[in-house]
């Protein structure tokens, strides 16, 4: 079973890579080079602040774009294609596949995380001259972006499993805005009443929480990330998309493959 | 054992976004399929065909009924692991390289590792793709991925192939090709259950036939027995420029072409025919009994029945 | 199918299993994070920028600042805070996001400027908030009045006062309220009766809820200092007349010096001390009184705010 999970996995993988996904590192290299040897030029105390600020929101911009353009074809382009029937009439489940694909996107996220990281930090050596203490933060910045793709990807997979690529990628797209704001959703919810009150509550609590994920700024000013805070969003973030996957499954699994 | 049983697969559908109609895509079919065989599936396009075979791969779930294969139910993943299919013009994963896909493909059939390379380069061998292992499929053209759709089908050595069009998309040499393949497997004594539309390749593979219209399933049986002589008819040739009144009194259907008379008549007016032709001292050139195709047998049952005229599920 | 139906089942169990998990974290980053996300405002030194990164929906932003600056503030001030410190640059970034956001004014000039606990205690920066205002909307009467009454409340600065009040008496359509305020500042600055005249007007005129109810308090507070001094006033003229001081108010009635009991805003009947001095029976319910208060009493931390009547 993990053997299968494994395989497929490592295919969706290769088909990424292969479709040229990588190539977004190109794009992001030419910014961050750009901006470094800009912000160097322009001023000198906010450099680190401009690197650390623009890098990180840059690779998770890129990343949820790579995310939701691959997720959203998971499952809906391999049915179009039909290339889907080979695959189940073999001994595979079809959670297995669901699983695999999963872990096939979120891995390919991962090396592409890794290798912005790495232009990132170049980034901020150049203007910098030397590491601080402070900069072990941004690793953990870099960690919670990808708990982030983790949530987006398996919401992704989830909405490919039973709705076109368009309509997934809204879907998706808009889940990640809504996110963005949830602790204020969950605020308001607080002053509302009646049935606005039940609807907006529900509605803040399944919303992704990327909010809590989101630390770019105060990395950016050398604050540090509470323990408490790292274990408790990678609990969540890992139940979250396990959630969306278990959606996934359940949907596909009683789907007809017209 | 049989290799498969049909046992009152039915497939309907709802069809329509307000107010749902349903659709029957496939009557309560029962079919069966010794090992061993090569099982032709025939109709015409939309006949259910498709259909029949996604049901039976555990891609589409039945309405009602249910199936065997190998003893085994359908999403069994033991039986799956001795099944291949082709689905109707296949596509595949446009960047990998063919070796990389049946490698793929292998792997989810639990081919063990050690084996892979040479079954992978073997089969690649089997379909006629001996040197288009590392092109990348996207460059392939539709008969080439035709080939490499079978090679998936039958990579892990499995007991049962279902091909869906099998020949679609390839040309004659491609398609008689295919057809060798069809005949080593049944020599292997593997079962071929295999849909088409073409009657040719059907009457010269199968051992046993099914006709399937509009849903339902119209006629089976042995390709021998459907096509021995119901109504019998014989061709008379002979040398002439025009046709008796005796001649086409015996209700006979006459061409001539240059010098020549060709007429059928029923194998009952044979010797009657014979006899006028010898009265008129016309010379007999053959005399050729003709049998009924399977295109006249696959016609007459498509003829809509009582049942299905009309009917709505 | 027996298969399908166990991996039906498995997964559904997991699904709820998450989603309970998902909803118990949750509540636990916020209260991990509680005003988290609000303090990220101080790392946005610059709201012009952040205007521009908004790529034309600042309105929608302005208004996610606007009801965060609301929150904060509601349960800074139920929580009975000394420190504020985040009211300013959210009302900053609010309006710079949508500078025709006029209740947010309001706010400034009510929530920003007074001491704490009450409000941010910064009268100069809510200061700049109204003249910012006034840049944006020049029409807008009510910016000037809540300038001058910045000035007037807080500041103590009446010429400045009277002078704003009298800028925005000059707009179209402004209260005729401003142009009697800058007319008496002269005279009347400092005065219990310009107090009384500028909270009626923003009563009036506010539409927010919580702007109202303070306002309310205010002019109840107004009139209880008003009342207490009349009393004080009537019980020491008892004092003279008779030698003591009255014990009840039917004492009062008697000697002709009083007409009916007399009753605070919120329905209490006034105290009579032995000392001559006048109290509010539950002072609690009267926040902003500087009359008639019993020795040594400390006003609740959070004061209560009555609905407006």
């Amino acid at each position: 079973m993990s053997a299968r999970i494994v395989h497929i996995a490592s295919n969706t993988f290769r088909e990424a890579v292969r479709d040229r996904v990588l190539y977004n590192l190109i794009v992001f290299t030419l910014l961050m080079s750009g901006a470094a040897i800009l912000v160097g030029q322009i001023s000198i105390e906010i450099e680190r602040l401009v690197v650390i600020n623009l890098g990180l929101t840059a690779v998770s911009l890129f990343g949820m774009v790579i995310a939701i353009f691959i997720g959203i074809g998971l499952v809906s382009k391999e049915i179009e294609k039909r290339t889907l029937y080979t695959v189940l009439s073999r001994p595979v489940r079809r959670w297995e596949f669901i699983v695999g694909k999963f872990f096939g996107l979120a891995g390919t996220l991962a090396v592409n995380t890794f290798f912005m990281a790495i232009g990132v930090f170049a980034a901020l050596l150049y203007v910098s001259h030397h590491f601080q203490k402070q900069d072990g933060w941004v690793l953990v910045a870099l960690y919670f972006i990808i708990l982030q793709f983790l949530i987006i990807t398996a919401l992704t997979l989830f909405f490919s499993s039973f709705s076109s690529p368009l309509l997934s990628a809204v879907f998706a797209f808009s889940l990640f805005v809504i996110g963005s704001f949830a602790e204020d959703l969950r605020g308001f919810a607080g002053i509302t009443h009646g049935l606005t009150r039940w609807l907006a509550t529900g509605a803040a609590y399944l919303v992704p929480n990327f909010s809590a994920l989101n630390v770019i700024s105060s990395v950016a000013h050398a604050q540090p990330v509470s323990g408490h805070l790292i274990l408790y969003n990678s609990a969540y973030a890992l139940v979250y998309a396990a959630m969306a996957i278990c959606g996934a499954v359940l949907v596909f699994e009683h789907r007809n493959l017209k | 054992m049989l290799a498969i049983e049909i046992l009152g697969l039915e497939k309907t559908y709802s069809v329509g976004f307000w107010r749902k109609r349903p659709k029957l895509a496939l009557r309560p079919l029962h079919l069966t399929v010794a090992e061993g065989e090569i099982f032709g599936f025939l109709g015409p396009n939309g006949a259910g065909k498709t259909t029949t075979l996604k049901l039976l791969m555990g891609l589409m779930f039945p309405t009602s009924g249910s199936a065997r294969i190998l003893g085994r139910e359908i999403n069994d993943p033991e039986m799956k692991a001795q099944i291949g299919f082709l689905p109707e013009q296949p596509y595949f994963y446009d960047y990998l390289t063919a070796q990389e896909l049946l490698t793929y493909y292998g792997q989810l059939s639990g081919v063990a590792a050690k084996d892979l390379s040479r079954k992978v380069d073997g089969v690649l061998q089997r379909v006629g793709l001996p040197d288009a292992g590392g092109v990348q499929l996207r460059k392939f053209s539709k008969g080439m991925l035709q080939r490499v759709g079978i090679a998936q089908a039958i990579l892990h050595d499995p007991k049962v192939v279902f091909f869906d069009e099998p020949m679609s998309g390839l040309d004659p040499m491609g398609r008689r090709e295919v057809r060798d393949l069809m005949e080593q497997l049944k020599h292997e004594g593997k079962t071929v259950f295999f849909s088409t539309h073409i009657l040719s390749d059907a009457e010269a593979l199968c051992d046993h036939v099914a006709i399937i219209n509009k849903g339902e399933l119209r006629g089976v049986g042995a390709v021998a027995d459907l096509t021995s002589s119901v109504h019998g008819r014989v061709e008379l040739v002979w040398q002439g420029t025009g046709v008796s009144t005796s001649l086409r009194a015996l209700g006979a259907e006459c061409h001539v072409t240059g010098d020549t008379v060709r007429a059928i008549v029923s194998e009952a007016n044979q010797d009657a025919a014979i006899e006028a032709l010898r009265r008129e001292r016309l010379r007999l050139i053959s005399v050729t009994p003709m049998r009924t195709s399977l295109e006249d047998y696959f016609m007459q049952k498509l003829q809509p029945s009582e049942a299905s005229s009309g009917a709505r599920a | 199918m027996r298969a399908s139906r166990q991996v039906t089942l498995v997964f559904s169990l997991l699904l709820v299993a998450c989603v309970a998990a998902s909803v118990l974290l949750l509540r636990r980053l916020d209260q991990i994070r509680t005003g988290a996300t609000l303090e990220e405002v101080l790392y946005i030194s610059s709201p012009k920028a952040l205007k521009k990164m908004s790529l034309g929906y600042d309105g929608l932003l302005a208004d996610i600042y606007w009801t965060r600056a609301v929150q904060y503030f509601g349960g800074k001030h139920h929580d009975g805070a000394q420190k504020f410190d985040l009211l300013a640059p959210l009302l900053e970034i609010t309006t710079t996001l949508d500078p025709q956001l006029l209740v947010a004014y309001e706010y400034g000039a009510n929530f920003l400027a007074p001491q704490p606990p009450n409000g941010g205690g910064v009268p100069e920066r809510a200061i700049e908030l109204e003249e910012f205002g006034i840049r944006n909307n020049p029409n807008e009467w009510r910016l000037y009045y809540n300038e001058g009454f910045i000035r007037y409340m807080e500041v103590k600065d009446y010429a400045g006062a009277a002078d704003a009040f009298a800028r925005g008496a000059r707009v179209p359509n402004a209260h005729p309220f401003l142009a009697v305020l800058a007319g008496r500042m002269a005279e009347h600055a400092g005065d219990r009766q310009m107090a009384g005249m500028m909270w009626s007007t923003t009563y009036q005129t506010t539409k927010d809820k919580t702007v109202r109810a303070n306002a309310a308090a205010h002019l109840r507070a107004l009139q209880v200092d008003e009342a207490v001094t009349n009393l004080e006033a009537l019980t020491a003229r008892y004092q003279q007349q008779t030698g003591r001081y009255p014990s009840s108010f039917s004492e009062l009635q008697a000697a002709g010096m009083l007409r009916g009991t007399p009753v605070d805003p919120v329905g209490h009947t006034y105290k009579l001390m032995p000392d001559g001095r006048v109290e509010v029976r539950v002072p609690d319910d009267l926040p902003f009184i500087q009359k008639g208060t019993p020795p040594g009493y400390v006003a609740p931390v959070a004061p209560k705010f009555l609905p407006a009547d």
